[in-house]
């Protein structure tokens, strides 16, 4: 039984990454009908220059900031230079798009950083109070940290006029464009903010999955299917889809098909939910007129 | 319709170039082309010849998933998974049973077009980036289930299997190298006939139809739900046909080398050899069989950066890729040295 409890709360705290890149995927598809495949990329490149500035001395919450500063702004920069010519696009030149880009993250890493695997610190003391014999002090503290991200995301998008706008351009591009707001911006923002969120996931991570360019992948799959669990146009499904799948791969591991399977549970989730119910469990299901 | 699209849309076969029909020109092109890859493992080195042995192998799972994601339009970002299939299908048979050589060949073309037509079948209700999506993870995840301890009596696990290279029957004067070649060029010759005319006709414009509008397609009375899978498996069976060629050529299956990096590569390849192009199969194949080669001596890095600017450049750039590019160029060059059509 204690056993069986620590599987499901150490899926819990990986849950909080799979959620947060889970938000980080909604918000972009939310604003574009884009997947982002180029996502877990975007947030393995923030969290090397935080490694960086972790190297030059700097104290973590304030590599921690910056990291995040750096990752809004390539975000920003992403939409505006690569995404926005394509973004009337088919598909097919999105989805390739988007491979692109990944692939160009991922050497430029390789190439700057070396493909050699490297320790990344935790911000929480392995002896801190909050830890126990269920969850380590990281674990607790990524949860905490996963939390705190996502109520600064719903406060924002909730209570700011800048969400608001936000929001208003995502759901009606025309009358939003109409009533004076910059939808074109807002798009970018929309970048920016899925690429800080994804950069927390990435930070608190590699202190688990250890820092190497390839460190995204398997928790990019894990979003993905988070993201459909929940719900691919709905924020709080893809949060709860991100703990959903975190224990669920957990105890999928740890009791049916043993740790060497656990990426093909993602796949299980991702077709399983695809062909059962494509909404998601809280999406909206979309009616077709013909 | 106006007179000026009658006049130019009149067959272009009535037009001469330098005394020859466009049609004359085209089979003269395709002939000289045959008796030069029949005349290629007689100039090249061993390892130049396993590379075109490779370049035929990647032309074929180019092809056929070109026939998927170009002309049916159901993205597949996961055609490395069917060409592992196609690969340890034939690894397996040689391995543990006595089938001859060329036997699995056809029967990893036959698993693959089952296992394509099931995995088509949930696929169908799939669209764009959904497709996109679950087809990204059976790539992500394909290495993992080929290392699945419970199949490893057969898959041989981690280690992968090891392949003798055929030698060549009836006492022919060809070393094993090139006997492979021309055993490849055996495959790939007919199946792209076969993909040739099965793209040109009735199918293949069902496909078109269904990739350019499914709604109108199922009112003109096709069948879009069979035709999808159908395509799926097609698709599939080309790519394991080559995954079993790609087998012997290498001599080695493992499950490292059928990961996502390999599934990114065929859609590179029908990106830059041209999408919904035939011809663009073979363009694409050399391609990603020569540039990483080169690039691999810039840096490690390298090849994946230079996939990624091309895959970026050629949607901005060449939407057709080079076999885009060509077709426009000499139909630039018929315009210039035939007579103008009348305006």
């Amino acid at each position: 039984m204690q056993a069986f409890l620590h599987q499901v709360l150490s899926g819990l705290a990986n849950g909080g990454i799979y959620a947060s890149v889970a938000l980080a995927l909604v918000m972009i598809y939310q604003a574009t009908h884009h997947v982002n495949f180029a996502q877990g990329e975007m947030a393995m490149f923030s969290t090397y220059v935080c490694w960086l500035l972790l190297q030059a001395g700097v104290p973590y919450w304030v590599a921690f900031i910056l990291t995040l500063g750096f990752a809004f702004a390539a975000g920003v920069a992403i939409e505006r230079i690569i995404v926005r010519p394509v973004e009337q696009a088919p598909v097919l030149t999105v989805v390739a798009v988007f491979i692109g880009l990944l692939l160009i993250i991922n050497s430029l890493a390789g190439w700057l950083f070396s493909y050699t695997i490297k320790a990344f610190p935790s911000p929480f003391p392995s002896d801190a109070w909050y830890g126990s014999p269920f969850m380590s002090p990281h674990e607790v503290g990524m949860i905490f940290v996963t939390m705190v991200v996502l109520a600064l995301v719903f406060f924002f998008f909730r209570f700011t006029p800048l969400g608001l706008a936000m929001r208003a351009a995502a759901q009606n591009p025309v009358s939003s464009r109409l009533v004076g707001i910059r939808v074109g911006w807002m798009l970018a923002i929309g970048w920016g903010l899925a690429g800080l969120i994804g950069s927390v996931a990435g930070m608190m991570a590699a202190p688990i999955v250890y820092l190497d360019p390839y460190m995204m992948t398997g928790i990019l799959l894990y979003g993905f299917a988070a993201a459909l669990v929940g719900g691919i146009d709905n924020a709080w499904g893809a949060v709860l889809g991100g703990f959903t799948v975190g224990v669920l791969e957990n105890v999928a591991g740890a009791y049916v098909v043993g740790t060497e399977l656990k990426l093909t549970v993602a796949l299980a989730i991702i077709i399983g939910v695809l062909v059962i119910r494509p909404s998601g469990l809280f999406g909206r299901v979309l009616v077709t007129r013909v | 319709m106006t007179m000026a699209t009658i006049e130019t849309s009149r067959p272009a076969a009535a037009r001469q170039y330098a005394g020859l029909s466009l049609r004359a020109w085209r089979i003269v092109g395709v002939a000289a082309l045959l008796v030069g890859a029949c005349a290629l493992p007689f100039a090249l080195s061993s390892y130049h010849l396993f590379q075109a042995t490779q370049v035929l192998v990647y032309a074929m799972v180019l092809l056929g998933l070109n026939i998927l994601t170009g002309f049916n339009g159901q993205i597949s970002l996961g055609h490395g998974a069917f060409y592992a299939i196609g690969a340890y299908t034939a690894a397996v048979l040689l391995d543990k049973t006595g089938v001859p050589y060329w036997a699995t060949i056809p029967l990893a073309g036959a698993v693959c077009l089952v296992a394509g037509f099931l995995f088509g079948r949930p696929a169908l209700r799939l669209e764009g980036h959904y497709l996109a999506l679950a087809t990204f993870a059976l790539a992500v995840s394909t290495p993992q289930i080929l290392k699945y301890k419970h199949f490893e009596e057969w898959t041989g696990g981690v280690q992968g299997i090891v392949i003798t290279k055929p030698d060549a029957p009836l006492g022919l004067p060809l070393d094993s190298d090139q006997w492979l070649y021309f055993f490849c060029l055996l495959w790939t010759v007919p199946l792209f006939v076969i993909g040739w005319n099965l793209l040109r006709g009735r199918t293949g414009r069902a496909m078109v139809a269904i990739r350019d509008h499914p709604m109108a397609a199922a009112t003109m009375g096709i069948d879009t739900a069979l035709y999808k899978s159908m395509t799926f498996g097609v698709s599939a069976m080309y790519t394991g046909i080559a995954g079993a060629l790609g087998a012997l050529v290498a001599q080695f299956v493992s499950p490292d080398s059928f990961g996502f990096p390999l599934s990114i590569q065929f859609l590179v390849g029908i990106v830059v050899g041209g999408i919904a192009s035939i011809s663009g199969a073979v363009f694409g194949a050399i391609f990603i069989e020569f540039v990483p080669n080169i690039a691999d001596q810039i840096s490690k890095a390298a090849p994946q950066a230079i996939y990624g600017i091309f895959l970026i450049t050629s949607m901005y750039l060449m939407p057709m890729g080079v076999a885009g590019v060509i077709r426009r160029a000499t139909a630039r060059l018929a315009r210039m040295t035939g007579e103008r059509p009348p305006r």
